[in-house]
């Protein structure tokens, strides 16, 4: 438990790295959301293109992340920004999927009844396919931040901050409770936006009347 | 009110699922399209909502060919009943009776009242089941919440897909008795889909018989029983083979 003293001794920096953390996922789950979500809409009218954005997504998931991280160097350079994007094209392939097969998923007897009753596209995705499919897509959601939380320890390699930081700074000291006071907290994060997602789910589910 | 001038369905293999269709059905009517399963009478009625444009010939409805009608329009002055239902499990049961109202910009108190009037309509009490959600109710009432949402806007015309097909032999004669009633006082137009010729003969002023997407003839409903074509002859013997006693018809002359 030396590492708890290590974490007493430097608090000011486990809060600030903590929330440097926190932004890098904030940000780039935020960005992979406003992309990933109206992009699973499209693609879930268009063959073609669910192909393609899903395969895009699948493929930029098998690139190894400290790679990742490095090929987008020479493109968008050191810092937060090459940190902000790569975890972003992580979270791309779960919300993205997770909106396709939640909007596939909706039981066609509705679909068809919205469409009967004279609903424009556009009244059924958001008053029938979005709500229904919101269980499935919180899902995607929260499998991206869990993940996000854990890759963002990388992101300290391509100088973009947060708890990484010790992780790198105590494998090159090689002083474990250094390591411990990155991955601790890291995983602590990781534990506590699993649970929020958890928690909204229950209730989202809840509200339908589908739990 | 609704006609079918030489209609024909194919998919873009080819195959053909309906072909020839030569129908009318007029206002406040309520004609029958019976036929197996396959025969081509759920695209039939698919072809009255626009949900699918005809490959060949044309379907009027109120004259104008459903090609010329705006679909959005078209549809919200058709109710639409189907089998599954396909109530919005999100909603509640008021608020699904209100969708078509809500889409036409009704004013609030407006769709309040005329949804509180349909629940009474089909036998729903409003104050036990306007605020449930579709999961808690029976198989029944769900169909008569289908029903009601199908009539909110007080369409002049009504598509229902085999609606009772999936409720129990009680449950079912009991809604048919209902809907029997609701058909005449209503003077809706209605295009009703089943397999079950004893449905057909309970519900229908006529009945369509389709085979192989094909129309073999248009009887009144007395007629039926007694008609010469062999295809309507093997559809009546089948159901007397099965319990013997097709009539009388205990729902007759009421």
């Amino acid at each position: 438990m030396e590492f708890l003293t290590y974490i007493m001794h430097n608090s000011d920096r486990v809060l600030r790295l903590t929330v440097e953390h926190l932004e890098l996922v904030g940000v780039s789950i935020f960005a992979a959301t406003a992309i990933g979500i109206p992009l699973g809409v499209a693609a879930s009218r268009n063959a073609a293109l669910k192909r393609w954005s899903l395969g895009f997504a699948n493929v930029t998931q098998t690139v190894p992340s400290l790679a990742l991280f490095g090929f987008l160097i020479p493109a968008t350079g050191i810092g937060a920004s090459t940190a902000v994007i790569a975890l972003a094209l992580y979270a791309l392939l779960p919300i993205l999927r997770n909106t396709c097969v939640g909007i596939a998923g909706v039981d066609r007897a509705v679909i068809e009844a919205a469409l009967g009753m004279g609903m424009t596209r556009r009244q059924m995705l958001w008053q029938v396919e979005l709500p229904l499919a919101m269980g499935v897509i919180l899902a995607g959601l929260r499998v991206a931040t869990v993940t996000s939380v854990g890759v963002a320890t990388i992101a300290a390699a391509v100088g973009a901050g947060g708890l990484g930081t010790f992780i790198f700074q105590g494998l090159t000291m090689v002083n474990n409770n250094v390591i411990l006071a990155g991955a601790v907290p890291a995983a602590i994060l990781a534990v506590l936006a699993d649970a929020g997602f958890g928690w909204i789910e229950r209730r989202l589910s809840a509200g339908l009347g589908t739990a | 009110m609704i006609e079918l001038l030489q209609t024909g369905f194919r998919l873009s293999g080819g195959r053909a699922l309906l072909s020839e269709i030569n129908l009318s059905v007029g206002r406040g009517e309520t004609l029958v399209l019976l036929g197996r399963s396959g025969s081509g009478k759920t695209t039939l009625l698919k072809l009255i909502n626009r949900l699918l444009d005809p490959t060949d010939g044309q379907v009027l409805v109120e004259g104008r060919a459903t090609a010329d009608w705006d679909a959005i329009q078209l549809r919200r002055r058709i109710g639409y009943v189907i089998q599954e239902t396909g109530l919005f499990p999100h909603f509640t049961i008021e608020r699904n009776i209100g969708v078509v109202p809500r889409l036409e910009g009704w004013p609030p108190d407006r769709i309040r009242a005329r949804t509180i009037e349909m629940m009474r309509l089909v036998g729903l009490p409003p104050d036990q089941f306007a605020q449930r959600r579709p999961h808690e109710l029976s198989g029944g009432q769900r169909q008569r919440a289908g029903v009601a949402r199908a009539l909110a806007a007080d369409p002049p015309v009504l598509l229902m897909d085999e609606p009772f097909g999936a409720l129990d032999p009680i449950t079912r004669s009991e809604l048919q008795r209902e809907f029997r009633s609701l058909a005449t006082s209503l003077a809706k137009t209605i295009v009703f889909v089943t397999h079950d010729v004893r449905e057909a003969m309970r519900l229908g002023s006529r009945i369509a018989l389709l085979e192989e997407g094909r129309l073999v003839a248009v009887h009144s409903a007395r007629g039926f029983m007694n008609a010469s074509e062999p295809q309507i002859q093997r559809f009546v013997a089948s159901v007397r083979d099965s319990d013997g006693d097709l009539s009388p018809d205990p729902f007759k002359g009421e």
